[in-house]
């Protein structure tokens, strides 16, 4: 053993996570409801995923296999460092499986295939508050939802018809938890809004700037506002995945040249690996050697 | 006209620590009728308009308002919740600064129909329907619905102002100088179109002013404060015919002639 300082199990000490989990068990309790606590500094720039690190590490214990996800991928920066840390100060087993892992850290996706009990899913949540951008006052949005008084919220969808001719949110979609509390789902496309809903996983949110935790428990109705006449719908895409071929699935486009040149892909990379090696093709994918010979 | 008074306003008091707000103001305010509040600048006229809508707590006395369900409820003590609710449903505040009182980052059409989706509309279609409605009523061109209102000169933003409060028809409106800072045909107009919706509609409000000819205008009845206190009260040609107090009779002697 060196004598040099080492971390605390998940890098935060017991009294922090101790108080992290207090607010997760009351937020898991009012389901929607934004529960402040004391947010720590910690070693990376708010944005980039504080809040979704502290709940990661209040909850995980040695037992656990972590899963990082940004934008759906698995190896870009945050997802890469996220993992990395955990790896360091917690010594957790980590994997890029989704069906692997019990603990999912999330930054603006869910992954495509459904999510099973016993799995918890952590979100990086920029802004909690849904009001926000109608309502610039703390006290008055606390009030609001304390009264549950959320006309402003169709004020905005109102806007959005108004001004383009349906509702064109397409990320951050407020949704109305358990019939009472609207929340912000953390800038995740609306395509994984129905997702939510009546989900087996335990969903929990952390803002670390903003200081707020939220969640949705297991099997909880999660609804997306709309109006009558303009209901809910999710994002279509024209054509399937180009590297493997799935149909329903949310895509990114990714640029080819400088000619116009683009193709959509899977913006779930494991899954779409998962379909690759299953020996599923796009039209711009590669046939899988193994699978081919 | 019914028979009860829907407003009941009994020895209510404000202090600001040792200074006076307002003091032992009593009236009751009948459906349908038009009450001005005039009176120099800081005289409680605006302390008072407050504390009737609950914007402002009093430190004594009592408001006792007549719910549509026949009942007469202290205001004081009613729930957050409900007093609330009663603002935006049965109740308008028409502010003196249109800012205020709209939301300006989002369309007129929005903000007219605010209230309805508060009360629980979700068909975009009724809402606007609604909304495009009212704008007419208020003079504004359906062309400008989808439009900011920090598009709108100040006129318009009053009228929008308007347009928003009256749309859950409410039975009460407070008006806090709704014509200040506005150039006088704008006024005139303004004052034209209040006239016409409170005869229309069977509104009762409580405008307070500093403008005598808005209150010889607009009003059935008048009080006039100095100094937090209610000096004269009765009808509004009576008031301005006639004036008893010193204080009122200096005030109608100032008023500018052309």
């Amino acid at each position: 053993m060196s004598d040099l300082a080492t971390y605390n199990f998940a890098y935060l000490d017991e009294q922090t996570k101790r108080m992290i989990r207090r607010a997760i068990l009351k937020a898991i309790a009012i389901p929607g409801y934004q529960v402040p606590f004391a947010s720590r500094e910690m070693p990376m720039p708010y944005g980039w995923g504080t809040g979704g690190v502290q709940v990661t590490a209040a909850v995980i214990g040695p037992e656990d296999t972590l899963k990082v996800i940004d934008q759906g991928a698995d190896d870009t920066t945050n997802a890469v460092s996220i993992r990395a840390f955990f790896q360091k100060v917690a010594n957790v087993a980590v994997t890029t499986k989704m069906r692997e892992a019990t603990v999912i850290q999330t930054r603006h996706r869910i992954p495509e295939e459904t999510l099973t009990e016993g799995q918890v899913l952590v979100y990086q949540v920029p802004i909690p508050e849904p009001l926000r951008f109608l309502e610039p006052r703390e006290t008055e949005t606390r009030k609001m939802h304390a009264l549950e008084e959320y006309g402003l919220m169709h004020v905005k969808l109102y806007e959005d018809i108004a001004r383009n001719g349906h509702i064109a949110t397409t990320y951050a979609y407020p949704v109305k938890v358990e019939g009472r509390y609207v929340m912000d789902p953390s800038p995740i496309p609306k395509f994984d809004n129905p997702k939510m809903h009546m989900s087996e996983a335990l969903q929990l949110f952390g803002a670390g700037r903003e200081k707020r935790i939220y969640a949705i428990p297991p099997h909880t109705k999660v609804v997306s506002l709309d109006f009558e006449d303009h209901p809910f719908e999710v994002q279509k895409f024209a054509k399937p995945c180009a590297l493997c071929g799935a149909h329903g699935v949310y895509l990114d486009e990714v640029i080819l040249d400088d000619k116009g040149g683009r193709m959509f892909v899977c913006s779930d990379t494991d899954f779409c690996e998962e379909r690759r090696e299953a020996g599923h093709v796009g039209e711009l994918g590669v046939a899988n050697k193994e699978a081919a010979e | 006209m019914s028979e009860l008074p829907l407003l009941k306003v009994h020895e209510l008091s404000k202090f600001y620590g040792g200074r006076i707000g307002c003091r032992n103001v009593s009236f009751d305010l009948w459906p349908g009728e038009v009450l001005a509040i005039v009176g120099e600048s800081g005289s409680g006229k605006t302390t008072l308009l407050n504390c009737l809508s609950t914007r402002l707590t009093a430190d004594v006395g009592s408001v006792e308002y007549h719910m549509r369900d026949g009942q007469y409820r202290n205001l004081a003590t009613m729930p957050e919740a409900e007093r609330r609710f009663l603002m935006r449903t049965d109740w308008g505040f028409v502010h003196q600064n249109p800012a205020d009182g709209l939301r300006m980052t989002v369309s007129a059409g929005a903000n007219v129909g605010e209230r309805l989706m508060a009360v629980g509309e979700r068909h975009y279609g009724r809402i606007r329907e609604t909304a495009g409605d009212w704008l007419g009523r208020v003079e504004i061109g359906l062309d400008r619905m989808d439009d900011q209102p920090r598009a709108f000169s100040g006129g318009m933003r009053q009228r929008l102002q308007i347009a928003r409060n009256l749309v859950t028809s409410p039975r009460l409106v407070f008006m806090d100088e709704p014509t200040g800072g506005l150039d006088v045909s704008v006024q005139a107009r303004l004052l034209d179109l209040i006239r016409g919706l409170v005869q229309d509609l069977g509104l009762a409000v409580i405008v307070v002013t500093h403008d005598l000819a808005v209150a010889r205008l607009l009003s059935h009845r008048m009080m006039v404060m100095k100094d937090g206190h209610v000096i004269e009260h009765g009808l509004t040609d009576r008031v301005l015919d006639d004036p008893r107090e010193p204080y009122t009779q200096l005030l109608v002697s100032s008023i500018l002639q052309v």
